[in-house]
């Protein structure tokens, strides 16, 4: 098909250049940005000050904590709700479960900042009406301190994103044979402990996939933190993607912020190749 | 008699689950229909619906003008992306030499940078030669998703086989036409994708379009939303009437597609 160079490249070349022009130049041009103190129109070299200023920006280091805090809670929390979910709409195979399974996916189908809008409304609307009619405290004041704040982005996360981790657990499930479930059973195993001994092996790879999904989506998280809070009070709730932003489009501290927006490609760079490793290990050890 | 009581509880646990999984869509439509007084009295309760919210939001929405600009960025992205993928991807699988393989690892590489990396010398780079508009936002759609759809058609077209590259060159066509008519065709499961991924995607998205989108008109469904929610931070009926609207068309496109998307959905992820 391709003997004539002529049709590789009329096949090859727009993309590459789109590529370029849209990812891999800004990229670059982002690497000497971050060695500046571009503010948008002027700019002058600073070598690594950028670098070293930010780790020693509260603002910035406080991103980076809540960020940490926030990816660590997610991948428990999503990958605990998503798997039992998976368990319970794999138990039958019939329109009830089938109907589960896209009542607790469809969270996903909705952008950040709807999702951010819904959430605020019950936050704020919905738990004060409960606390005011229940009088209990807890329900009082969501959104007003950095805890309930990030609290809050937390459960709408769990409830964005544990429908589609679902998902990946039922595609595996659902690829353990039926024979060998059946066998286990004649043998005398449980339902606890066809789980342990025969899913949760199969489900390795699985855990893998969602474990590196959410962590990724954490890390990039934005338009719900910009809906839901918009980092308030205070800055208290700003994750990493929204600091940059706002430190490059509010405060026009471009080469600042382009310094940040570098380390986070190396961080997302750094949890891709660990999750290759484990993977490719994990396929190893299952070869073996 | 056990495995009744089990099975029972189990039902009892999933409808509820499900329950509360619905309860903040449930919750905003019953609010969206109340009057602002209604609302602030007591936000848990049922009342007599009206539907003025609704008029109200659609037209300062400019809900037919953004639906339109929704659709036409997310349509010609979409178009573009399938249009240049699958030829990428299907002149990469159909060679062997170094500059294919290059290509390749170059866009697993790109895959791995966060746009927050990129953004602000990417729309520095297109302020400055005054070129933000919804051209280049598309264009930007693309370049961002090509990446992973090339991976993910490239994986489509090693699986068809060679002899149906032959078959169709052998009927005289030269190569960009036995693409079209033979070849892509053979991979539309991926095609559906591809397709769907995107479109979610690019529909959804706030962040890019309101970096290079600047004037009114152009405004996209979750562009005017942003700004339309800041208006009426006080009139929740209206902004939740707003909300519904907003999200109308997606939950009538998954109605419509509900297989193919959640499958694209652990496709996208797993490949």
């Amino acid at each position: 098909m391709f003997q004539k160079k002529y049709y590789y490249w009329l096949f090859v070349l727009p993309s590459l250049v789109l590529i370029s022009v849209i990812i891999l130049i800004p990229f670059l041009i982002g690497i000497f940005y971050s060695f500046t103190n571009s503010n948008g129109i002027t700019a002058s070299w600073v070598g690594l000050k950028n670098y070293f200023l930010l780790f020693s920006d509260a603002n910035f280091l406080q991103s980076c904590w809540l960020t940490f805090l926030f990816s660590l809670l997610s991948v428990a929390g999503i990958n605990v709700i998503a798997l039992s979910f998976a368990l319970l709409v794999t138990r039958r195979d019939n329109r009830f479960t089938k109907f589960l399974r896209t009542i607790f996916f469809i969270p996903n189908l909705i952008g950040g900042i709807l999702l951010g809008f819904i959430w605020q409304f019950i936050f704020i609307q919905i738990f004060g009406a409960l606390g005011s009619q229940l009088h209990l405290s807890f329900f009082n004041g969501w959104l007003s301190t950095p805890e309930s704040g990030l609290w809050g982005l937390v459960i709408l996360f769990w409830w964005q994103m544990s429908g589609y981790i679902m998902l990946i657990y039922v595609a595996f499930l659902n690829a353990i044979p039926r024979s060998t479930i059946e066998s286990a059973k004649l043998d005398g195993a449980n339902e606890g402990q066809i789980f342990w001994w025969i899913k949760l092996p199969q489900l390795a790879p699985a855990f893998t996939i969602s474990l590196f999904l959410t962590l990724a989506n954490s890390f990039k998280l934005y338009e719900q933190n910009l809906a839901l809070t918009n980092g308030g009070p205070f800055r208290s709730t700003e994750m990493i993607a929204m600091n940059i932003y706002n430190t490059a489009f509010v405060n026009y501290q471009q080469g600042y912020a382009q310094a940040a927006g570098i380390l986070l490609f190396i961080f997302v760079a750094l949890v891709s190749f660990a999750q290759l490793y484990f993977s490719r290990k994990g396929e190893r050890q299952n070869e073996s | 008699m056990k495995a009744k009581v089990v099975r029972n509880i189990t039902w009892i646990i999933s409808v509820l689950l499900a329950l509360i999984w619905l309860y903040p869509f449930v919750i905003v439509l019953i609010n969206s229909l109340k009057t602002k007084s209604d609302l602030f009295s007591n936000p848990l309760a049922l009342s007599r619906p009206t539907f003025g919210n609704y008029t109200e939001a659609f037209l300062s929405l400019n809900y037919v003008q953004s639906f339109f600009n929704s659709t036409l960025i997310t349509v010609t992205s979409v178009l573009l992306i399938t249009l240049l993928a699958s030829m990428t991807a299907y002149a990469l699988a159909r060679t062997h030499g170094k500059i294919s393989s290059i290509i390749y690892y170059l866009c697993a590489a790109t895959m791995l940078i966060p746009f927050q990396s990129i953004m602000i010398p990417l729309i520095s780079l297109f302020g400055r030669i005054d070129f933000l508009n919804r051209i280049s936002l598309i264009l930007m759609n693309t370049g961002l998703a090509l990446s992973l759809s090339i991976i993910l058609y490239y994986g489509a077209f090693l699986g068809v086989p060679a002899s149906i590259d032959e078959a169709a060159m052998i009927d005289g066509a030269n190569t960009v036409k036995a693409f079209f008519s033979v070849i892509l065709p053979s991979v539309s499961p991926m095609t559906g994708t591809v397709v769907i991924l995107n479109a979610m995607k690019i529909w959804n998205d706030y962040l890019l379009p309101s970096l290079v989108i600047n004037k009114d008109g152009m405004y996209t469904i979750p562009l005017r939303m942003y700004f339309f929610f800041g208006e009426n931070n006080s009139n929740w009926q209206l902004a939740l009437a707003g909300l519904v609207l907003a999200i109308i068309p997606i939950i009538i496109l998954f109605i419509l597609l509900q297989k193919q998307i959640m499958q694209s959905a652990t496709e996208g992820a797993i490949k």
